[in-house]
């Protein structure tokens, strides 16, 4: 299940329901991410999201789609804030299932550089001197980039039938 | 009239996020709305940058696309949320 909500979201209420939902599950791995108080020597006073329905929502139901075909997952759920926010508010959750832990890791590990670097949002920090629109650093693309680089055989065999 | 969005810092150069814009009849692509458009918001080019991708009616595309002056059309520079 994907949501963006322009409210704020609690990570634990999130992961209650998810652990319901993927009742059975022998690991879930849940990943959140919240919005820091500093960016380099500035005090960061918050963030604005926006993003581009449904463009942005298709995207990312497609990266889940793509997530389910290279890992056995049982559930997954996705939670994106948009609009504005303020330091420490959760911005991101991402929680997975599977029988085994390696899946559930790697897959959650998967849909946070798809939402870091290709997910349809566009950022901007509001600090005490001004705004700023933030773009994926380079580390982000790069970590990104580990996804094609380390197909296996299965990934690949799965993608040309 | 087109539906042109700017997002990002987009934007802040065109002074809106979205306006309604009669589009001359001239400019039948996405290459040539670019130039049109930079020249129009003095924006020193920052809409033909490579990074900048266009949208029509939320399709990404490569230029040069065609257009209709009823399309949404859709300015994204670089992506990423978390």
């Amino acid at each position: 299940m994907i949501i963006l909500t322009p409210s704020p979201f609690s990570p634990s209420e999130a992961l209650s329901t998810f652990e319901k939902e993927a009742r059975g599950a022998g690991a879930i791995v849940s990943f959140t991410g919240l919005v820091r108080d500093r960016a380099g020597d500035a005090d960061v006073d918050g963030l604005h999201l926006q993003a581009y329905s449904p463009m942005t929502e298709n995207g990312i139901e497609k990266a889940a789609v793509d997530a389910r075909q290279r890992w056995p997952l049982t559930a997954l759920r996705i939670i994106h804030r948009i609009g504005d926010m303020g330091p420490f508010e959760p911005i991101v959750f991402v929680a997975t299932a599977s029988a085994h832990r390696r899946a559930a890791f790697e897959a959650a590990d998967f849909l946070m550089d798809y939402l870091k670097t290709e997910a349809v949002f566009w950022k901007k920090e509001l600090t005490k001197s001004g705004s700023r629109w933030i773009e994926p650093r380079a580390e982000d693309y790069s970590d990104s980039a580990r996804w094609t680089q380390t197909d296996t055989e299965t990934d690949r065999n799965a993608r040309h039938k | 009239m087109a539906d042109i969005l700017y997002f990002g810092r987009l934007g802040d150069v065109a002074g809106t996020g979205a306006e309604n814009l009669d589009i001359p009849a001239a400019i039948t692509d996405t290459a040539a709305l670019r130039r049109w458009l930079d020249a129009e918001k003095s924006a020193g080019g920052a809409f033909l940058k490579a990074s900048v991708r266009l949208a029509v009616n939320s399709e990404i595309v490569v230029d040069p696309h065609p257009i209709s002056p009823s399309d949404e059309i859709a300015f994204m520079p670089p992506v990423g949320g978390g």
